[in-house]
């Protein structure tokens, strides 16, 4: 009896809910007669294209700072990063010259801006974060809304000569959606892409067994950084970060500087946005811009929350588990709704409705998420 | 000397204490100039959005002073308002009568929600902003879940004019022409002198009747109350003032010159009264004389043709503007009783509070359920000046575009009075309408300008929500007791006092 | 009998977690009479106190037992409130008053005088109209009834000086209506001198009106100015009720400290050492240390090498802020050396570096991670300052579990820490088992200097007796130097070879533990012991 008790306690209510309604849903689709390879195809693919932003609250958690809705930082540092590496692209005309290798090389060139971005940006959003330390919250998600808002402005002004980023005959501006079909769009997950872009050599990265589509380059991206943060947080700089956030004072005294720590925490975090948001375009095959990444935040830090985090402590599993129920919720419920009642918007409340209530059972369960 | 020292650093204080204000006119003005729109359109933009904002903004008050901070909240108020405005529509009721209706049903659906939201405010102390943000998403997915799918599609509602055709759900647009469209501000003056008469009335007759039954003290103020008002109901009957007052609107000019008058009354009176009745000497005579003075010389002003022109273009509907001088009356009344000074004892420190023996808990329930209400009120106007309402949008930017502006015109997380949200509505939709002219005028492109307004308001906030968490966290880190007055020995330890050692 | 008296607590016995914190107390205070409440920390004074003002940690903990009477009526006070029906008020330690509110309103916080107006008959009270003029009238009638006629009742608190701060709570306390029992605690705490004459003055003529007052205070020559009688406790046990005529200063330390000492370290660690003055281990120069609450003010002391030496005082004089300087925890000034080298307290980790380790009194504060595994809490410092239990791959330094695991084993081995396992989080262990891990962590660094903070400080019996034989062990056998900084003098007279009472920041005194209680009693109290004679 006691086990029991405890499993369930480990589990938690809202994990427990989501988890039983995911399961269900699952059931009712094959019931109804959807190919499970082909939802699972789904899950899996929303799964990985959401994971690395959901990954990036694990550093903000561990460094003390709470979560980090301002993980919109590090998404605008990625999305300016590949919109630079595209329009580069588009002047030397690369697909020309390289070939195969011009995705490649403009993904490695998006990364790279994009890392360089968030890692500057998240270094001086630490130092904010770091006055302003017991509503690391409130500040951030409006420091998050902010930069989307301000990002609004740049998007408006650039004026980009590839025709896939700005507004044809116009001079100034990009689009709300850039297609990365001739770029980076799909190169470690989609099937189609791989087999007309790649050589053969490379065909591994994505496949098809029959119904069910396997993204194994993508999956390989993730589960390495994946494995990148567990092993961080295993190094001494990793440990010294967690017991920041764990105990500044108890860290203090052990000859640490927490600000510091905490500025490095954010720095990742913003980094891991950048890198998550173009793995995200990668898969979804179109940029995003103007105000599409603004909830973002929201729901990466739900996802987190879902997977059993606290706003204290995160683990990888928190986030595998996480993002696996929320996006598998959301996959499962678009055809199964369709099939009771014809209201295509219901996934899309249903969001709204379980992103803000577990952000919000997660407050309350913390006093607000302050000591 | 000392004399202009003082000065300078009073302007000093004013100007650092008014910063955001100050910066944020200065960018308005600079948006005004660039956008070269005339001012009639500018002047009668600003004061339509004064008409349909300034009573949410109000309604960010008390939370305010009760220790709630920005209540983030008030999106709820607004659902409760939109719930009754569905209802009203759906039963095909307009006009007036629909809109009291309205009221009627918002009211209670707005006590109730913020019951519940102080309720769990008070489980995450100091975190009630993000927690009201929160909640304000999670409330507008509840909403949708209410209009797309329960209505229509759980309980069965047959109006092609609000449910999707051919599905469930309520449709993207209501339209209100024709049912609560200026149902508040098509109210004619001459029936507002008529209403305040006969409230004031039996406002006054209850008290006569708990005079009688010893329970009330009457005073000289109820009666020169009652006559003041006796005697405007009477001056409504004389031919020339009634057919003034029978419009429902008031052309600025009008108001300004009304209000100046009514101004310069009071501002006799407290002449005549230091004068004849207090024998004050005569050099407190010198506020109130330059004071009538500047009246003056504002009603001069009006005689520039350039102004008098704007002026006498834009029209007001009265009974909004009633309201918003009513609720700045309510907030400030507010605070001179027993439950205004509890909030603000609870605003400052709960502690103390609990101390002091008031019940702080059901304190912030109260501020939140008054701001709550206040604010579905406020919805209620706003939607009925604006005459669509946007099912799934009226009320998800309003807490938003509501505290920024209260913001802007210089409150803070743990300040705010009625002056700030006024002067903060002004600037902050001002900005609002010639942003995207300016924007165009300067990058030739009026998105730009649109998106500046936005950043503009997430910014304010953010900007000032850290300024006030940076505050805190020095209060944290250097706690007030601080080393001068330590620094000085208690009591020297060899000091013991001769008589005491026998 | 008993009616002569105003209050009488009688018997009272109060039990936390089974611990016996109050054993019988008796307590009688009669009308218009300043009555001084003396004993140690952790003499049972505040329990004592909570049990007076029906506070709910009482109730939350089970109740207590005896019997409260006022004017030998027994009453049974259950909150707060009742107290203050009863006309028992408290000027408290910490203000409760509100800076940005002015003085009538900190006044009459909570007990505003309303005018009925229309609304408020329907509506009930809280919507009555203030009525400033009668409240500020009364106001100033109780600021002038303890003599502050220069106290503007208009004037905002904030900005005022602490003293006037103190007076404006004496005030509202006054204005309380049918108040007859005042309870001050610690009120001279944070005055300067002439403030605190000020408010003995204003206690006697608060007295003279017939209130009767509970003194609480440490500062024993203030009982002996203006007390009546008093009550002494220890260890939270009733001592004796004199009055103040019958008694002398070096009496009530004696009283307040008297008991024997428990040999708490077997005999055989006992053995003697080479102490000398020429090695020393360390050393303080002028040293400040910035915490609240325990400042530290110009410390000078020699601790030599090899040495146990024991830092004791009251609460609030400066004895915590030393090592917490040291650590870095809060900022210091003035020199520190170790083993003649200057430590750059301004390094974060400096002192660590320096083989200084320290087990902090605030454990689940600052000596734990409370969320994380006892390995973890183990090997941490050591990990981070020492480069231990980690293993090089390229550039990067990841976790050795294999050794950590091992180490923590022995340690849990050693100190006999009861766990289901090195993963066990800390925060799951009983407080002498936390103490343990913490100690275990101090060790893992190897230190030369150990310096322990309280640390017996609320664990068991038999943790405590482990805690201090494994510090006399690791002194006598490998040479650590050991300060130890604790409230409790028995345990600093059992262990120590010297012992520092730290008074107003400085040391008072530097003592033998053979010394007599006497003087134990007066250097804790700051009195010099020839003019206590």
């Amino acid at each position: 009896m006691k086990t029991i008790k405890d499993i369930y306690e480990n589990i938690g209510l809202p994990r427990l809910i989501i988890g039983v309604f995911f399961i269900f849903l699952v059931v009712v689709s094959i019931v109804l007669g959807f190919s499970p390879a082909a939802l699972f195809s789904d899950v899996v693919r929303r799964w990985l294209m959401y994971g690395t932003l959901v990954l990036a609250m694990v550093p903000g958690i561990q460094s003390g700072i709470g979560l980090n809705f301002g993980v919109s930082l590090g998404i605008s540092a990625g999305l300016l990063g590949s919109v630079f590496a595209m329009e580069i692209s588009f002047l030397r005309n690369w697909n020309e010259v390289l070939g195969a290798g011009a995705p490649w090389l403009t993904l490695l060139l998006a990364l790279l801006f994009g890392i360089i971005m968030a890692a500057i940006l998240g270094t001086l959003y630490g130092l904010l974060l770091n006055r302003v330390k017991g509503s690391e919250m409130t500040v951030s998600t409006y420091v998050g809304f902010s930069v989307i808002a301000f990002m609004n402005i740049v998007w408006l002004s650039l004026a980009f000569k590839n025709g896939e980023l700005s507004w044809p005959l116009q001079g100034q501006g990009l689009r709300n959606t850039a297609s990365l079909s001739g770029s980076f769009g799909g190169l470690l997950s989609n099937p189609d892409v791989v087999q007309s872009t790649q050589p053969a050599w490379l065909q591994w990265l994505a496949f098809k067994i029959g119904d069910f589509t396997l993204p194994l380059g993508l999956i390989l991206v993730f589960a390495l950084l994946c494995f990148s943060v567990w092993l961080f947080f295993r190094s001494k700089l990793g440990i010294a970060m967690s017991g920041a956030g764990e105990n500044q004072l108890f860290t203090t005294s052990s000859g640490i500087d927490v600000d510091r720590k905490r500025i490095q925490g954010t720095a990742i975090s913003t980094v891991l946005g950048a890198i998550g948001i173009i793995l995200y375009a990668q898969t979804y095959g179109f940029l995003q811009l103007y105000n599409a990444p603004l909830m973002m935040g929201f729901a990466s830090v739900a996802s987190i929350l879902i997977g059993g985090a606290s706003v204290r402590r995160a683990k990888i599993s928190h986030v595998l588990i996480g993002t696996l129920l929320f996006q598998g919720i959301l996959v499962t419920a678009l055809p199964v709704v369709n099939e009771v009642i014809e209201i295509g918007t219901l996934p899309e409340v249903l969001r709204i409705i379980i992103s803000n209530g577990i952000i919000l059972y997660a407050l309350s369960k913390t006093k607000g998420g302050n000591q | 000397m000392s004399q202009k020292t003082d000065f300078f650093k009073k302007a000093g204080s004013f100007l650092f204490d008014n910063k955001v204000m100050i910066a944020f006119a200065a960018i308005c003005l600079a948006a005004i100039v660039l956008s070269g729109s005339p001012m009639t359109f500018i002047v009668d933009g600003v004061f339509t959005r004064i008409t349909r904002n300034t009573f949410t903004v109000l309604a960010l008050i008390i939370p305010v002073l009760a220790g709630l901070g920005l209540n983030f909240g008030i999106v709820i108020g607004a659902i409760a308002a939109q719930i009754a405005v569905f209802c009203v529509v759906y039963w095909g009721l307009g006009g007036f009568g629909g809109m009291l209706l309205s009221v009627l049903i918002a009211t209670p659906l707005a006590v109730l929600f913020g019951y519940l939201v102080g309720k769990l405010f008070n489980r995450m102390k100091g975190a009630e902003m993000i927690a009201g943000l929160i909640l304000g998403y999670f409330a507008d997915g509840l909403y949708q879940l209410l209009f797309l799918v329960i209505i229509g599609g759980v309980i069965p509602v047959n109006n092609p004019k609000l449910i999707i055709s051919g599905g469930v759900g309520v449709k993207n647009t209501i339209d209100l022409t024709g049912n609560l469209k200026y149902a508040i501000d098509s109210v004619r003056m001459v029936d507002i002198v008529t209403v305040v008469f006969y409230v004031v009335l039996a406002v006054t007759l209850i008290k006569v009747i708990l005079h009688l039954l010893k329970k009330y003290q009457l005073n000289k103020g109820d009666f020169i109350f009652f006559g003041i008002v006796g005697l405007l109901f009477g001056i409504s009957y004389i031919p020339v003032v009634e057919k003034f007052l029978s419009t429902d609107r008031l052309i600025l000019l009008d108001a300004l010159t009304a209000v100046l008058i009514v101004l310069a009354i009071l501002q006799l009176i407290k002449i005549v009264r230091s004068i004849w009745i207090d024998k004050e000497p005569l050099k407190t005579l010198v506020k109130p004389i330059v004071t009538l003075l500047v009246y003056g010389l504002i009603y001069a002003l009006t005689f520039i043709p350039e102004i008098e022109e704007v002026l006498s273009y834009v029209k007001l509907p009265v009974l909004p503007f009633l309201l918003i001088a009513g609720l700045c009356w309510f907030n400030q009344k507010i605070l001179s009783t027993r439950l205004g000074q509890n909030m603000r004892t609870v605003g400052q420190s709960q502690s103390v509070a609990m101390a002091s023996g008031i019940d702080v808990d059901k304190t912030r329930v109260i501020a939140m359920i008054i701001s709550t209400v206040l604010a579905s009120w406020g919805q209620l106007i706003f939607l009925q000046n604006i005459g669509t309402f946007s099912t799934y949008g009226a009320h998800t930017q309003i807490a938003q575009f509501a505290i920024a502006a209260l913001l802007v015109g210089g409150a803070s997380v743990q300040k705010a009075t009625n002056k700030q949200a006024i002067i903060g509505v002004i600037l902050f939709h001002t900005l609002f309408i010639v942003a995207p002219e300016a924007g165009k005028q300067l990058f030739d492109n009026a998105q730009i300008g649109e998106y500046f307004r936005v950043f503009v308001s997430y910014g304010v906030i953010a900007l000032s929500l850290a300024m006030h968490a940076w505050t805190q966290f020095k209060k944290e880190v250097q706690p007030p007791t601080g080393g001068a007055d330590l620094e000085i020995p208690a009591l020297p330890a060899v000091t013991v006092k001769q008589q005491t050692l026998k | 009998m008993d009616d002569q008296y105003l209050l009488s607590m009688k018997n009272i016995s109060k039990e936390y977690f089974g611990n016996r914190v109050l054993k019988g107390v008796n307590l009688n205070v009669k009308p218009g009479e300043i009555h001084a409440l003396v004993g140690e920390n952790g003499a049972g004074k505040s329990t004592l106190m909570n049990i007076l003002f029906g506070m709910p940690v009482i109730y939350s903990t089970g109740g207590f037992e005896g019997e409260i009477q006022i004017n030998g009526e027994s009453i049974s006070i259950d909150s707060p409130h009742t107290a203050m029906n009863c006309g028992i008020g408290m000027v408290h330690q910490e203000f409760m008053l509100i800076p940005e509110f002015n003085v009538t309103e900190n006044i009459k916080l909570g007990r505003e005088i309303g005018e009925p107006t229309a609304l408020s008959k329907i509506f009930g009270n809280l919507l009555e109209k203030m009525n400033w003029t009668q409240m500020s009238k009364e106001a100033r009638k109780a600021l002038d009834s303890i003599g502050m006629m220069n106290i503007d009742e208009y004037a905002k608190v904030a900005g005022m000086p602490i003293g006037y701060k103190q007076f404006i709570e004496i005030a509202r306390e006054i204005d309380k209506t049918g108040i007859k029992l005042l309870v001050f605690d610690e009120p001279t705490a944070v005055l300067t001198e002439g403030e605190a004459d000020r408010l003995l003055e204003i206690m006697r003529l608060i007295a003279e009106k017939g209130i009767a007052i509970i003194f609480i205070t440490h500062r024993l020559t203030e009982v002996m100015a203006v007390a009546d009688s008093m009550t002494i406790l220890r260890d939270g046990e009733f001592v004796v009720r004199k009055d103040v005529k019958d008694i002398t200063l070096a009496k009530i330390a004696e009283l307040m400290i008297g008991r024997q000492i428990d040999k708490l370290v077997d005999d055989s660690l006992l053995a003697s050492r080479n102490l000398s003055d020429d090695k020393i281990a360390l050393e303080f120069k002028d040293y400040h240390v910035d915490m609240p609450g325990e400042r530290v003010k110009g410390m000078n002391i020699k601790i030599r090498e090899g040495e146990i030496f024991g830092f004791g005082g009251l609460a609030g004089q400066g004895k915590i802020g030393i090592a917490n300087g040291i650590i870095g925890l809060f900022e210091t000034q003035g020199d520190v050396f170790a083993f003649g080298k200057r430590l750059d307290l301004s390094k974060l980790g400096e002192a660590l570096r320096n083989d200084i380790a320290f087990v902090s009194e605030d454990r689940r504060g600052v000596g734990l991670l409370l969320g994380e595994s006892v390995e973890r809490n183990i090997t941490f410092t050591a990990m981070q300052i020492k480069d231990q239990f980690l293993r090089r791959i390229g550039p990067m330094k990841i976790l050795d579990k294999a050794k950590a695991d091992q180490h923590t084993r022995e340690m849990i081995k050693l100190f006999d820490i009861r766990c289901t396992g090195p993963s066990q989080t800390a925060g799951s262990l009983s407080g002498g088992n936390q103490q343990k891990v913490c100690l275990a962590r101090a060790i893992t660094m190897d230190p030369k200097i150990l310096i322990v903070s309280e640390p017996t400080r609320g664990i068991d019996i038999g943790a405590k007796k482990l805690v201090l034989e494994y510090l006399t062990k690791i002194n006598r056998e490998q040479g650590t130097t050991i300060v130890m900084i604790s409230s409790e003098l028995v345990e600093l007279r059992s262990l120590c070879d010297r012992i520092a009472i730290v008074s107003e920041g400085k040391v008072f005194s530097v003592m033998k533990p053979d010394d007599s209680d006497a003087a134990f009693g007066l250097a804790m109290a700051g009195v010099r012991e020839e003019e206590a004679v």
